[in-house]
């Protein structure tokens, strides 16, 4: 019998989007545990045993110092029960060991606070780029373009040809960084998503761009491609249903084109990992 | 009683499951599920602070819909608000704030409130009306959703067992919110107090959720409820009606900062708090559970069958009350009520351009486009909102209702609407109920929603309806209360949708000084139901050019406090009335033409009538209808103004593929149904009136800028 490829989402503390993420991940093959931080800080379950680590969208401690200013200094911080083990240390093993991670929303909030991406000289404990409040200065549900960059390493998006098409849902989604960071994303290919206008090309004017990211960014990854953020919500597009015109759209695919990027990913670990 | 006369009617068929006892309202959604649904208002906190207000009235209703039975998970927020128009520019009587100020502040609370708790903000509306100066209506609703068994249990039912300890869950305690419930039951006067409102900190909140539903899962308590108003001094005394009896040490419930007297912990509405009952033999592995899930949980004490509401602060009784006294001593008020039916005529209106004045509707605020505020609740976070707020060709059009698929290896949904026209009050308060009812079950059918699997809840915001020297027409405004009541019974009885919640708030005055201002008299009638497979709902952009549209239902001259008027100065007097029999036959025919997937779009008509309907569905789409007035189901002698603008209940348009025209018609057999023209692919609106003249051509991007216009820049 084939292997299992193992994902898991880290629940607790303001996320919501956990059980979404796990139906993602089970529709593109993988099985999936949704874990509450507790469990891990009790040592009763080890980042070690899964191969696909999900930072799911919420409000960690509410965002109140920032999107998942606090939440980032947690994990970096806690320690578990028992062990001199510490989560970050799990973490920089997971990586280390060619696993994927994947945060969508404050889970990419959050991987960029943490320093996860874009982590240019792989060093992934320092924080190059930010997500701040958007130009609209509100929280906003809309949905997006988003153009892939297909020389990008990343996994997630690889052999992707189509726009996508997701919503975001934030108020802290402006990707900002200083001009030499921005260079070498760029040069790197580190951004596979831009915000693009509907006929796919990236934009930076509102509402298109939903935020004022600078160079439309969307999403990050680092060097290898197996880490990977976005702002707008692949979990929110599994089905036909989810698409806000799926009632006139009579063509549209039964699967959402979320669902893509989760496939890709346990693809990857399905080849690579097991 | 039309609940209790419902449920007997259905036998078997029954969709109620625990109605008026608990937290909230269960009724059945699948043969292993079951839905909650809880409609509360916070209309006094949010007058003095917009913000904290209605921060609270969401989180709190969370607790209402999640401390049902034995727990549920929360699944959808609805908000409806009343205000004064945000452009008032006139003075302010003292101690009032803006009511852009209140809009504002209220959205913001609604929405921090909402997202952070990780609850899509499904479906609402925002009614415009001055008076709502005096008092401006916030209602907050939640739905959730619990297995029909949990550990071979039925989950909506508890019972604390004698024993059983107390136990606290959540935030601390603190001053905030003493008085809540006593403030709120007054009209708004110069000494409110400001901090009376609590402020509620949604991911305390969310983090016990987590924590409860896990402990609810693995049968760790008998019995839950939140802590609302009256903080633990209700909660716990509900509870303990179980037992007959409970003892709290209140000096060991956990506080924010110290110096809080004996009576202020027993009553302060500090927020984000349930109550639980645990047996003795699973507190530690509850309090060790909640440890590691950094949720404070704390053993005030038990249920027992002393028959005593007994307290204790550092080992010294500080109540000693006899529970009977506190659960059967209220005596009854009896009210005054005397009906006279106000003096009302219909005003001469000279023939209107159509084009210019279905402009002038749509901009109005009752109708204009709210997506400056959807737009900032989260509405489809835990992925199941099918039918969401905004739709049509760009993502913009107003749905009728909402459809939520919460179980998502699975196709039922839930659908949820609500009904409120407070300014059919003013002509008869008996019409302005039944057309709530109606207009909530018409939004709930137009996206596919059963009409036989409904449950309804009905929320009164009234004025002081006690006859004194400040209210002088107590009688008349309780006369209007009995009305609205005798329709609710009428009506619900009439469309066979049972009661399983409710609400009333009762004094929503102003009166500083010489000042007075009441809120017309508002029903919000919610209702939640079930659509069996949500891949057939329907929403309302016209779809295809070349459909056939049809209005559903006969239009009266009705045009009795109808926004047309209103855009006028006028009120008028022939209020819409709404025939249940015939409704209902027409909702049950669309519902088979649903599941038939005969209907491309379906939309109701309410606010502005047939001319308004017509837009929406127009611009929605990106497509132009091109329509004729002459075969309409009306009154030979009825005007082209009153076929467009009469507000005529129980109607909908709906737009239909040639193909399935006879199979259409035939559903429909006996009934009113006409066609009226066709959906067309140049982007205009093009009506012609009865006697074969265009009465209007107008572009449809001039509608929908004429519609989005007003709150484009909250």
């Amino acid at each position: 019998m084939a292997k299992t490829v193992k994902a898991l989402v880290i629940a607790g503390n303001g996320t919501n989007c956990e059980r979404e993420v796990a139906v993602a991940c089970r529709l593109a093959g993988s099985a999936c545990d949704i874990v509450h931080i507790a469990e891990l800080l009790t040592g009763r379950t080890r980042l070690d045993d899964y191969h696909f680590l999900n930072l799911a969208g919420g409000f960690l401690d509410g965002d109140d110092l920032g999107s998942a200013k606090a939440g980032a200094n947690r994990l970096k911080e806690a320690s578990v029960r028992d062990t001199t083990d510490s989560l970050a240390d799990q973490l920089q093993r997971f990586i280390a060991d060619g696993k994927l991670v994947m945060g969508v929303c404050n889970g990419f909030q959050l991987m960029t606070k943490m320093g996860l991406l874009p982590a240019l000289d792989g060093d992934y404990t320092t924080q190059t780029v930010t997500l701040t409040h958007n130009d609209s200065g509100r929280f906003e549900d809309r949905w997006t373009y988003l153009a892939i960059d297909p020389e990008s390493p990343c996994i997630y998006t690889r052999g992707l040809e189509e726009t996508l098409y997701l919503p975001v849902r934030h108020g802290e989604g402006k990707f900002y960084t200083d001009k030499s960071t921005l260079d070498a994303i760029q040069a790197r290919h580190l951004a596979p998503l831009a915000y693009a206008d509907a006929s796919g090309e990236p934009t930076t004017a509102y509402p298109s761009n939903p935020n004022g990211s600078i160079s439309a960014v969307a999403g990050l990854c680092d060097a290898s491609g197996r880490l990977f953020g976005l702002m707008p919500h692949p979990e929110a597009y599994l089905h036909r249903t989810h698409h806000p015109r799926w009632t006139r759209e009579p063509g549209l695919p039964e699967e959402g084109m979320g669902l893509w990027l989760y496939r890709n990913a346990v693809d990857f670990i399905r080849q690579e990992l097991l | 009683r039309a609940t209790q006369e419902i449920r007997e009617r259905s036998g078997q068929d029954d969709i109620c499951l625990s109605v008026f006892k608990d937290n909230a309202g269960v009724i059945r959604f699948t043969d292993d599920w079951s839905i909650v649904f809880k409609v509360e208002t916070h209309n006094s906190p949010s007058a003095l602070d917009p913000y904290g207000g209605a921060l609270t009235g969401i989180v709190g209703v969370n607790r209402d819909a999640f401390g049902t039975g034995l727990g549920a998970r929360l699944i959808f927020n609805t908000d409806v608000f009343c205000f004064a128009s945000p452009f008032y520019d006139k003075p302010l009587p003292p101690r009032l704030l803006h009511p852009r100020r209140i809009f504002e502040g209220v959205v913001e609370g609604v929405e921090h409130g909402g997202n952070k708790s990780g609850i899509p903000t499904v479906n609402g509306s925002i009614v415009f009306d001055e008076r709502f100066a005096g008092k401006p209506l916030v209602y907050c609703g939640t739905g959730s959703i619990m297995p029909r068994e949990i550990n071979g249990r039925p989950c909506h039912e508890k019972q604390a067992q004698i024993g059983d300890r107390i136990i606290m869950v959540g935030g601390r305690i603190g001053k905030d919110g003493i008085h809540g419930a006593t403030f709120s039951s007054e009209e708004l006067h110069a000494g409110s107090p400001v901090t009376a409102v609590q402020i509620g900190d949604p991911i305390t909140q969310k983090r016990m959720f987590d924590f409860l539903l896990i402990a609810r899962d693995r049968g760790l308590y008998n019995a839950i409820t939140d802590n609302g108003a009256g903080g633990l001094s209700s909660s716990v005394g509900e509870m303990a009606e179980d037992t007959g009896g409970f003892e709290m040490h209140l000096d060991r419930a956990p506080l924010k900062y110290s110096g809080l007297q004996p009576w202020e912990i027993l009553i302060s509405e500090a927020q984000e708090r349930m109550t639980v009952a645990v047996p003795p033999e699973k507190r530690e592995v509850f309090l060790t559970l909640a440890a590691e899930m950094d949720v404070e949980a704390t053993d005030l004490g038990r249920f027992t069958d002393s028959g005593y509401y007994h307290c204790l602060y550092e080992g010294e009784t500080v109540t000693w009350l006899p529970m009977d006294f506190l659960h059967d001593g209220v005596p009854q008020l009896r009210i005054p009520a005397r009906w006279v039916p106000p003096q009302l005529s219909e005003p001469e209106l000279p023939a209107p351009d159509i084009a210019q004045t279905l402009k002038q509707l749509l901009g109005r605020l009752n109708i204009c486009s709210k997506e400056c505020v959807v737009r900032r609740y989260d509405h489809e976070v835990q992925a199941g909102t099918v039918v969401k707020p905004l739709t049509g060709v760009v993502n913009d059009g107003p749905s009728d209702a909402a459809v939520v698929r919460p179980l998502l290896d699975r196709f039922e949904g839930v659908v949820t609407a609500h009904g409120i026209c407070p300014r059919y009050s003013d002509l008869d308060t008996y019409h302005m109920t039944a057309n709530a009812i109606d207009e909530a079950l018409r939004n709930y059918v137009a996206v596919g929603g059963k009409i036989t699997h409904v449950a309804g809840l009905d929320n009164f915001c009234w004025c002081d309806p006690v006859q004194s020297e400040m209210t002088p027409d107590g009688d008349y405004k309780a006369a209007q209360l009995v009305r609205s009541n005798q329709a609710l019974y009428d009506y619900c009885l009439a469309f066979g949708v049972p009661l399983i919640s409710g609400k009333d708030s009762m004094k929503n005055d102003y009166q500083i000084g010489a000042t007075k201002i009441s809120i017309p008299p508002t029903l919000l009638f919610s209702v939640i139901g079930r659509i069996d497979d949500v891949r057939l709902a329907i929403t309302m952009d016209a779809k295809r050019a070349g459909d056939l549209i049809y209005l559903l239902g006969r239009t009266e001259d009705e045009r009795g406090g109808s926004e047309y008027y209103a855009l006028h100065g006028e009120r008028g007097a022939k209020v819409p009335k709404v025939d249940a029999q015939r409704a209902l036959a027409r909702y049950r025919a669309l519902n088979t033409a649903q599941q038939q997937g005969l209907i491309a779009s379906c939309h109701d008509l309410s606010d502005g009538g047939l001319a308004v309907a017509l837009a929406e569905t127009a611009f929605a789409g990106g497509l132009g209808l091109d329509i004729s007035l002459a075969d309409m189901d009306a009154p030979d002698d009825l005007d082209d103004a009153a076929r467009l603008f009469s507000e005529s209940a129980s109607r909908l348009l709906v737009t239909v593929q040639p193909d399935e025209r006879e199979r259409f018609e035939d559903l429909f057999a006996g009934q009113s149904c006409r066609c009226l023209g066709t959906v067309v692919a140049a982007p205009q609106l093009h009506i012609t009136g009865t006697q074969g003249e265009r009465l209007a051509e107008v572009g449809i991007d001039d509608l929908k800028a004429a519609w989005q216009a007003p709150l484009k820049e909250m």
